[in-house]
């Protein structure tokens, strides 16, 4: 299939960007998203222009690098999906597909459709964590955990740190981030001692990169490609007033 | 020169505990003095780095990724092995040993082994305290599973991430010490070169991805974390940014490279679709407990797979392996593959497939309990292949996955430059010629937790502290301008074909002349044709853009670069060692039964390379390999 394809193009954080038209020709429906910017790629290379920067790795949806707002939506049409996961039979042929970079002032853009998410590194640095230093943890059986609790903070921990939440925020929050591990954490025996500390720090920290509050639209829960519930902000709230 | 492995003497249940108590400390109040570079922020280098730093050294960590948190420990699925018995099943330090080295062909080092095997219980300890949410029972203790080439469950896991919380788990450890300033991150950031002062790794080059800067950094000791190089293949199931750059590099300086030819080829991997393929994804080997393997009895059989009736079904493995099935080894589970496939039994397009069938466990175990065992891998199957694997089976192929090769390394995992480190899937100590599912992340992490904090601390004590050497030295300087000259030329040549092309083109002939199967004469094939593509490569590579800003297509060719001339290593290695184990297997030298052959008398030691200059032979090193404990017995899992 042959497709129309409008992307944001940045040379860097200081310049400004704007949308440059593309073709994209002979796509397979079997391609992913990312093997679809691969061949047009290729070809902006033959031609001598510079090829759309984007960020990926894993390419199996779990390492969380790969970001791209497609036709306005976080991760692209499907719900439950990262990007490169999303493959082109998702698509028509004749489609304009918009290729935008995630949107938040605490995630400056760093070229075409890559931006900084350092912001997610340095709250989970300011307490997402249990304070265990290596060698002499206990027996792992000596502490029992109800498999009730270690699903749902199973379920909390499932979070990649993409940052689809914050983009598909109106206000960019990363309430859904934070409280994904704050919950994860706080759902297990081991979390207990420091978890109002915790919440604290991370929370404070959230607040100084300028991420928004959240204003219960749940547009985070209907973006995240690991269906990271909106329950989860809930156990935020609590553990945030009791601490 | 002769290759020490420096293994302690004694029994080797003792080795590691009294060479715990022998070694040489650091003063806690000189810790601070020695600065340390960790290099990959997986499992073996996110845990070493954050123990490292908890000890009281200064680290600096690298990773190329945005975030330590994307390396690609974070894709294994399946599950970490401990001998730990919770089950009662029969399992204990030495059974973990004893399954990790015949599953290896008996081509590891029994000490280092044993090791992994005693340290592994201590890694489940240690990643429950961290809060990793490991499967539990209702009874709120651990859950285990089984994984190929055991006949015990000893595998913990969570859901079919269990990569991805164990990394999270390192992360957070690393996280903390980031946070205390014990570490200094270094994301974004890609190390073209190591820096050897009076032969002691005393630094390294690093490129700032962002701004294309390129930096020298000294230190006491440098350690590689770096991974494995399986995109040598272009299409693996390691991520895209996976490279052989800082391990290649470092032998480039006089580090040996070890086993490069020992490549596993996974299994249970979702079959390629077309030329536009980038990367291969896998199917979690934990699969293979509830999904039974089969093709069709009659050659190109194109019916619906539920059309084929059981009696018209040859479930090979179970018919071949009767007593470990389905949950036979990798390797001969992905040679077997390749059999009926090549033999013309193999489904899907172009023939090469073979069903995993879910249906009689969904039958057995209702469609609930697979959903909730395996539900991620079910969606993802579904998302790639647009196929609903609770309905038909799915179908799968191998493909190339972990490479058990590595830089050789000492009992210390000190390669043979003093001060260069090396853990982790980076090395090539632990798994022989064939990785047991399950071992990867315990390897990563007993590394990074458990044994690089005593052994590096024996050579810092050493080498002594206020040593450090200064940037301004000759050798920062020159390895900076090498670094640079580099990055230019590649900026200059301006050739016609984009670095993809070069790599796809290499990957073919990789996994065409030394894929699953090698020969002398494919081999040789090979060694003519990678010189070729690379001297074509120096004078018609196309890179765009400049080298003061992001720039991914000059990331991408110097590790091109690095591969073209790592697969001819490669396939050297593979033709020099002419006997069939684990992930090599050379046609010439199999059983009757097509089993893999190996040859004690001439092949049971390590081979490790010293370069000698691009194109020119390396010198051939080998380390025999001594087996006290265990008898060397042709591996049978029938």
């Amino acid at each position: 299939m042959d497709l129309k394809l409008k992307v944001w193009r940045q040379k860097n954080a200081k310049e400004k960007g704007k949308i440059v038209n593309y073709d994209a020709k002979d796509i397979s429906p079997d391609m992913s998203f990312l093997e679809m910017i691969d061949v047009v790629n290729e070809d902006l290379i033959v031609k001598g222009d510079d090829p759309i920067a984007f960020e990926h790795d894993c390419r199996e949806g779990i390492c969380g690098s790969c970001n791209i707002m497609i036709n306005g939506e976080a991760h692209g049409p499907l719900p439950g999906v990262t990007t490169c996961q999303l493959h082109m039979r998702s698509f028509k042929d004749g489609d304009t597909i918009y290729l935008e970079p995630w949107r938040a002032k605490a995630f400056p853009v760093i070229k075409d459709l890559i931006v900084d998410r350092s912001g997610f590194d340095r709250i989970i640095q300011s307490g997402g964590f249990i304070s265990i230093n290596t060698g002499g943890a206990p027996d792992a059986n000596a502490l029992p955990i109800p498999k009730k609790d270690a699903d749902v903070a199973m379920d909390a921990a499932t979070c990649i740190g993409c940052g689809a939440c914050v983009a598909s925020c109106k206000n960019a929050s990363a309430m859904l981030f934070v409280s994904a591990k704050v919950s994860h954490l706080a759902l297990l025996p081991q979390g207990q001692v420091e978890k109002k500390e915790r919440v604290k720090n991370m929370v404070n920290a959230m607040d100084k990169e300028g991420f928004g509050n959240c204003t219960n639209q749940y547009e985070c829960e209907a973006a995240c490609p690991k269906d990271i519930k909106r329950d989860f902000i809930r156990v935020l709230n609590k553990e945030f007033i009791l601490s | 020169m002769s290759l020490d492995s420096k293994i302690p003497s004694g029994p080797l249940e003792k080795k590691w505990d009294d060479y715990k108590s022998h070694i040489k400390l650091v003063n806690p109040a000189n810790k601070r003095k020695y600065t340390v570079i960790v290099i990959g922020t997986g499992l073996a280098g996110g845990s070493a780095s954050a123990t490292l730093a908890e000890l009281g050294y200064n680290v600096k960590t690298f990773c190329f990724q945005d975030s330590p948190r994307r390396a690609h420990s974070i894709a294994a699925q399946g599950g970490i092995n401990a001998a730990k018995n919770y089950q009662n099943d029969g399992d204990s330090v030495y059974r973990l040993f004893y399954d990790t080295i015949k599953g290896g062909d008996f081509r590891a080092r029994e000490a280092n082994v044993y090791r992994l095997a005693q340290v592994s219980t201590n890694i489940i300890d240690q990643c429950v305290a961290q809060g990793v949410p490991f499967a539990r029972e209702y009874g709120g203790h651990l859950d285990n599973r089984s994984f190929g080439g055991a006949q015990v469950s000893r595998t913990f896991y969570a859901k079919g991430q269990t990569g991805q919380q164990l990394l999270l788990g390192a992360y957070s450890a690393l996280s903390r010490q980031i946070g205390l300033g014990n570490v200094k991150m270094y994301p974004r950031t890609e190390m073209l070169d190591v820096v050897v002062i009076d032969g002691h790794a005393k630094g390294v080059v690093i490129r700032d991805l962002v701004t294309g800067q390129v930096s020298v950094h000294s230190a006491d000791a440098v350690v590689l974390a770096s991974g494995g190089y399986g995109n040598v293949f272009y299409l693996s199931t390691n991520a895209k940014g996976s490279n052989v750059t800082a391990t290649f590099r470092a032998y480039k300086k006089g580090a040996f490279f070890a086993n490069p030819c020992y490549t596993q080829i996974h299994p249970t991997c979702i079959p390629v679709s077309g030329d536009h393929q980038s990367k291969l994804t896998l199917m979690s080997e934990s699969l293979r407990n509830d999904g039974r393997i089969w093709v069709p009895k009659k050659q190109g059989d194109t019916r619906n797979p539920a059309d084929i009736p059981e009696s018209e079904r040859d479930y090979y493995l179970e018919r071949k392996y009767p007593s470990y099935g389905n949950l036979c080894p990798r390797d001969i589970a992905s040679r077997s593959a390749k059999e009926v496939c090549d033999a013309g039994f193999g489904v899907g397009p172009g023939g090469q497939g073979v069903y995993l069938d879910f249906s009689s466990a969904i039958n057995r175990l209702g469609e609930h309990t697979i959903a909730e065992r395996y539900g991620n891998l079910f969606q993802m199957y579904e998302q790639i292949t647009g196929e609903n694997p609770y309905k038909v089976p799915m179908r799968i192929y191998p493909a190339v996955h972990y490479t058990m090769g590595g830089l050789w390394v000492d009992y210390n995992l000190m390669s043979n430059l003093p001060g260069l480190f090396v853990i982790g899937e980076a090395n090539f100590s632990d798994h022989g010629a064939n990785r047991l599912g399950a071992s990867a992340l315990m390897q990563g992490l007993a590394d990074g937790y458990f044994v690089l904090p005593y052994t590096i601390g024996n050579y810092l004590a050493e080498v002594g502290f206020g040593k450090t050497p200064s940037t301004d030295h000759a050798e920062f300087k020159k390895a900076e301008t090498d670094a640079n000259t580099q990055l230019n030329k590649f900026l200059n040549i301006k050739g016609k074909r984009t670095v993809d092309s070069f790599h796809k083109e290499l990957g073919k002939i990789m996994w065409n002349n030394c894929g699953m199967a090698r020969t002398d004469k494919s081999l040789k094939e090979a060694l003519v044709k990678i010189p070729e593509i690379r001297e074509e490569f120096w004078k018609n590579v196309n890179v765009p853009g400049s080298g003061s800003d992001l720039n991914q297509s000059l990331e991408k060719a110097g590790r091109v670069a690095d591969f073209l001339e790592f697969g001819e290593l490669l396939c050297l290695d593979a033709l020099t060692r002419e006997e069939s184990c684990g992930g090599h297997f050379r046609t010439e030298h199999q059983m009757d039964d097509g089993e893999a052959k190996r040859d004690d008398d001439k092949f049971c030691h390590a081979t490790a390379w010293e370069w000698k200059g691009v194109g020119a032979k390396p010198t051939e090193h080998r380390e025999k390999l001594e087996f006290e404990n265990i008898k060397l017995a042709t591996r049978s899992y029938k």
